[in-house]
């Protein structure tokens, strides 16, 4: 009942986000580029629904823009860690007790022991700020969390008898672990995805605030926020709305994540996260 | 219990060495030379030898990386560029300001989460439990540095009950400081008590359905007692484990929370630090991070295995 309700409102909210970042690529209220002092700073309504921000840029045409650069930076990075951590978890359990299985996850311990942030700025130290760095950042500190949800969810499923059945049927480690280990474990991956993904979200909003994402001229969350620091005595919406922007997007995504784990497994009902 | 800490002390010092050989190995792969990098692009050739001469660069990358080490062993982490002093003084004044904001932080969070967890866990179902499950599912999704901008609108902007930032430093007195401090610590605070309040409820909830703690009902006492006795303390262990992990994001929530308050910490100062270029400062303080993070995760493994003996066995 309640994960249904979760459902629909974290997918409702996750879409019209995506559908907007979507649009804007196509088309905007105001063009986000050009700057316009003569609109600056407008109050919301007329032609500017939310208003016009220091540079007399839109305001709901900067959060759609925006939403892009988040949903990209996150879903890229959602993709470099199960890219990356799914084989190495798919391979740590079926090396399980073995001298592999130790190295991979003491690998994984340690990239934990480099808070994401840590890893983006050590990256920035060293290549300088832009989104590509923010996506490695949060993608690397994405793999040693998709690496040990695969692992904990291969290793009792390596246990049952249907995976005994493909052993003895003469199948070879790395074909069990793609064809009947991988489908069966993809529900916890898709619910790990969708948490990892607003993760992202919250990561790149972070960093990009900090100057260390996305750069100038590309509107991001993060920097709307930081350039409306500012301004926080004399245009407070402008730092308000962008904030509002990221708490619904993740709120929405982690709604998903609620309802989607629900759904697709009665098993993990029993108590909420 | 002391096989189990050795093997931990190994495994901790074996992570430390992994980790510190990354972190040499990032900074050594900037393109091109890391003096000329400091410098910028017009510096003069005989500054960027001469800095390079006291950086040590001209050894070896084993001699250097054994420099390296060794001098952090010794409390020596180099001398920083840009403010001309020894790194290990900075730490140690950004220390007074991070340490501080962390613990309060720490303490504010575990104060508001396990008595909300557990009130939400004892009403489980009912109103109470589902307005703590929505108010900790909207702090989850809060980044902390826009909560942080939403308090200094409120207090600082609005009702001028504390400054928008700023550190005057321990010698105003504890209260000043703490004062200080108190914004940029609910800021940390709150969206980590949420995660907080979620495990402290779900853990007791899963202790409440055990086998003892209908043994303790069946001999008569109330829900109350049982949880106060017996579910309590067993609920306290997965709330420890992430009271562990927490410490790491509170790391990097202070890299970001001391910017938006320009606190004078360790997370302003690496900050800084990459702005000008000073890697050494980079290099050392994210050496040091790291190290606190590894030793608190040592900790908490420690703990968790003399709090359940059961665990002291892997």
């Amino acid at each position: 009942m309640m994960g249904r309700a979760q459902l629909i409102v974290g997918g409702v909210l996750s879409a019209g986000f995506v559908l907007a970042a979507a649009l804007s690529l196509v088309w905007v209220p105001h063009d986000v580029a050009a700057l316009n002092i003569a609109e600056r700073l407008r109050p919301p309504g007329g032609a500017y629904l939310l208003g016009t921000d220091q540079f007399g840029r839109d305001l709901v045409s900067m959060l759609m823009v925006g939403a892009r650069s988040s949903i990209a930076v996150a879903l890229v990075a959602v993709g470099i860690g199960m890219g990356v951590g799914v084989p190495l978890g798919l391979l740590a359990a079926a090396h399980r007790g073995g001298l592999l299985d130790e190295i991979v996850m003491r690998a994984n311990d340690l990239i934990f022991a480099f808070p994401a942030l840590v890893i983006a700025i050590l990256i920035t130290a060293v290549f300088g700020p832009s989104a590509l760095n923010a996506i490695l950042a949060i993608g690397i500190f994405n793999i040693p969390v998709f690496a040990r949800v695969t692992r904990g969810g291969a290793l009792s499923l390596w246990t049952l008898d249907y995976i005994l059945a493909a052993r003895v049927a003469g199948k070879g480690a790395a074909r069990i672990s793609v064809e009947h280990i991988l489908p069966n474990i993809a529900n916890l991956l898709i619910v790990q995805g969708t948490i990892q993904f607003s993760l992202g979200i919250l990561a790149e909003a972070g960093l990009s605030y900090l100057g260390l994402g996305a750069q100038p001229p590309t509107p991001s969350w993060g920097r709307m926020l930081a350039e409306a620091q500012t301004m926080i005595y004399t245009a407070p919406r402008l730092a308000i709305l962008p904030g509002l922007a990221i708490v619904l997007m993740v709120l929405g995504l982690n709604l998903m994540g609620d309802g989607l784990r629900d759904a697709l497994d009665p098993r993990l009902r029993r108590v909420a996260r | 219990m002391l096989r189990f800490a050795l093997t931990r002390l190994i495994s901790l010092t074996l992570s430390l060495l992994a980790a510190s050989v990354v972190i040499f190995a990032v900074i050594e792969v900037i393109p091109g030379d890391p003096a000329a990098y400091m410098l910028g692009l017009n510096a003069d050739p005989d500054a960027v030898a001469a800095l390079r001469d006291t950086l040590g660069l001209n050894g070896s990358l084993g001699a250097r990386y054994l420099d390296w080490i060794s001098g952090m062993l010794r409390g020596d982490f180099g001398q920083s560029y840009t403010y001309r002093v020894p790194v290990a003084e900075l730490v140690g004044q950004r220390l007074w300001v991070s340490l501080p904001l962390a613990g309060y932080a720490l303490a504010l969070s575990t104060l508001i989460a396990v008595p909300v967890g557990l009130w939400a866990a004892a009403r489980r179902g009912g109103p109470v439990d589902f307005g703590v499950m929505g108010a900790t599912q909207l702090g989850i999704a809060v980044p902390n540095f826009w909560f942080a901008m939403l308090l200094v609108l409120v207090f600082a902007v609005k009702l001028h009950w504390f400054s928008a930032g700023g550190f005057p430093g321990w010698e105003d007195g504890l209260f000043a400081g703490i004062k200080a401090l108190t914004l940029p610590a609910v800021a940390l605070a709150l969206p980590q008590a949420a995660i907080l309040a979620r495990v402290m409820r779900s853990a007791l909830i899963e202790t409440l359905g055990q086998d003892y703690i209908r043994s303790a009902r069946a001999k008569g006492l109330t829900r109350g007692q049982a949880i106060r006795r017996h579910a309590f303390r067993n609920a306290l262990i997965p709330v420890l484990t992430i009271l562990g992990l927490q410490f790491s994001f509170l790391i990097a929530g202070a890299i970001i929370i001391e910017n938006v308050f320009f606190l004078p910490g360790l997370g302003r100062l690496i900050f800084q630090a990459i702005t000008q270029r000073d890697l050494i400062v980079v290099e050392s303080v994210v050496m040091l991070l790291v190290f606190a993070v590894i030793c608190v995760t040592f900790l908490v493994d420690l703990a968790y295995a003399a709090v359940d003996p059961r665990l002291r066995r892997r």
